[in-house]
């Protein structure tokens, strides 16, 4: 019976929270276009489903995500595991099975990530081909992944944040007068797109679990910050995938010009 | 969730991002922008998630009052916060299509901006300011921002859809770092 005023009340909040969006399409829809959208039936169907899906979603995700990314934290970060004695102090090197799993969760969760999908569809749709959709997923992937394992080592041994972020502002910044010019806006976007339905929750509860398991870890100061890693990583690995490819295109062709991939449109 | 999105948002915010590029009027443009920013946001299923968890552990930290009440106000100013900082995003990425600007000068600039604004910030805010900027942008707001950059650089003349198009989320996930940062100082 708890469990379903539980569900009663999260689809309550969830009407409201969709609300907002479904004001402002449809207010804009009728004053400023002035049009009746085409299929309208199916349009509204639609929204049923997002209510429902999303109402889903937020139930999923409180009794099976957050406590699985927590549980699997704990029991990586178990003493017993890990063969140390209770009270010593934490040496980084007793976590590779953390990093590991940090970076193996990263490039899975990214890879099944639907607004990935989306946008580079998108991308390769707009460059004619020259950007394949499937190579900027894996390469998005692998920056998350060794953001998310970065992250779990920032963790574990306490560093402040800000540094390994501006140090990945840095080398973006650098990168960004090394790439070619038109991979430049995309691969900025693909930081703020990997990071979505089912990474973040999985990533967030992975680093909340972390901070609170470890000893001497606060988990408001050092819980945090798994996203930040795996907003800028995708960056530096898309850029540096265009690097790559277009240090390869002039080893084959030494007198090939920089951007003729993206001119042969 | 995805089949309604196809459903009902997709074709209706698509349709939309296009009508408006082929619109004259650049405020009625930024104001679409703004309020589709501030609307995907509000909604995020991630961020509403990520704010309540910021909330418990704010108040069990003791950096709030550690009532039902006070955590949930805290969650909600947060997401508002954060819902606004996406809808100035949204004006300034559909600004810069409009003019034709680099994007790397906002970026890098924004990029200087956060680092200035760190230093002045609470330590226990840092890490969900840093944070804010990957959850704002998921499943019902990628898409759509996506069409709206894209509609409106094949739409307006001289601009190149792969040059100008993109950028849209990068704006999105920078600016509510700074909102955050500034909301974890006022707070």
């Amino acid at each position: 019976m708890e469990f379903l005023i539980n569900i009663a009340e999260i689809i309550l909040t969830t009407i409201f929270d969709v609300l907002p969006i479904v004001v402002i399409l449809f207010v804009f829809q009728a004053l400023v276009i002035r049009k009746k959208p085409a299929r309208l039936k199916t349009i509204m169907i639609g929204f049923v489903y997002v209510l429902v899906g999303l109402s889903l979603f937020l139930i999923g995700l409180d009794e099976a995500l957050f406590p699985l990314g927590k549980l699997m934290a704990q029991q990586l970060t178990d003493p017993g595991f890990l063969g140390i004695e209770k009270g010593e102090d934490v040496h980084w090197g007793d976590y590779l099975w953390v990093y590991a799993f940090a970076a193996a969760i990263g490039f899975s969760a990214t890879i099944a990530e639907p607004s990935l999908i989306a946008v580079s569809i998108k991308a390769q749709e707009v460059s004619g081909g020259a950007m394949k959709a499937f190579e900027l997923r894996i390469a998005v992937a692998i920056g998350v992944a060794i953001g998310v394992a970065i992250g779990t080592f920032r963790i574990v041994t306490g560093t402040p944040l800000p540094y390994y972020i501006m140090a990945g502002y840095i080398v973006v910044i650098i990168q960004t007068f090394l790439a070619s010019k038109m991979i430049i806006p995309l691969a900025y976007d693909s930081g703020g797109v990997t990071t979505s339905t089912v990474t973040v929750p999985v990533v967030a509860a992975l680093g909340l679990g972390l901070a609170s398991t470890i000893p001497g870890r606060s988990p408001l100061i050092d819980g945090f910050g798994l996203i930040a890693f795996a907003s800028v990583f995708p960056i530096v690995s898309v850029l540096g995938y265009d690097m790559a490819s277009t240090w390869l295109r002039r080893r084959d062709k030494p007198d090939s010009k920089e951007e003729a991939q993206w001119t042969s449109k | 969730m995805d089949q309604g999105l196809e459903m009902g948002l997709f074709p209706i915010g698509e349709a939309m991002a296009q009508a408006m590029a082929k619109k004259e009027s650049r405020t009625v443009l930024l104001r679409f922008a703004f309020a589709l920013g501030f609307g995907t946001t509000v909604a995020e299923p991630a961020l509403i998630a990520v704010t309540a968890e910021a909330a418990k552990i704010a108040g069990a930290a003791g950096a709030i009052v550690d009532t039902t009440e006070a955590k949930g106000s805290y969650a909600f100013w947060l997401r508002i916060t954060v819902a606004l900082s996406v809808g100035s995003a949204l004006v300034l990425g559909v600004f810069r299509i409009l003019v034709g600007w680099p994007i790397q000068y906002f970026i890098i600039g924004g990029y200087i901006l956060v680092i200035v604004i760190t230093g002045f910030a609470p330590e226990e805010i840092v890490g969900i300011a840093y944070d804010s900027g990957g959850v704002t942008t998921s499943t019902i707001t990628v898409p759509l921002v996506t069409a709206l950059g894209v509609g409106l650089a094949s739409t307006i003349k001289g601009r190149n859809p792969m040059l100008d198009g993109f950028g849209l989320i990068a704006f999105a996930s920078l600016t509510p770092m700074i909102f955050v940062m500034i909301f974890g100082m006022l707070a």
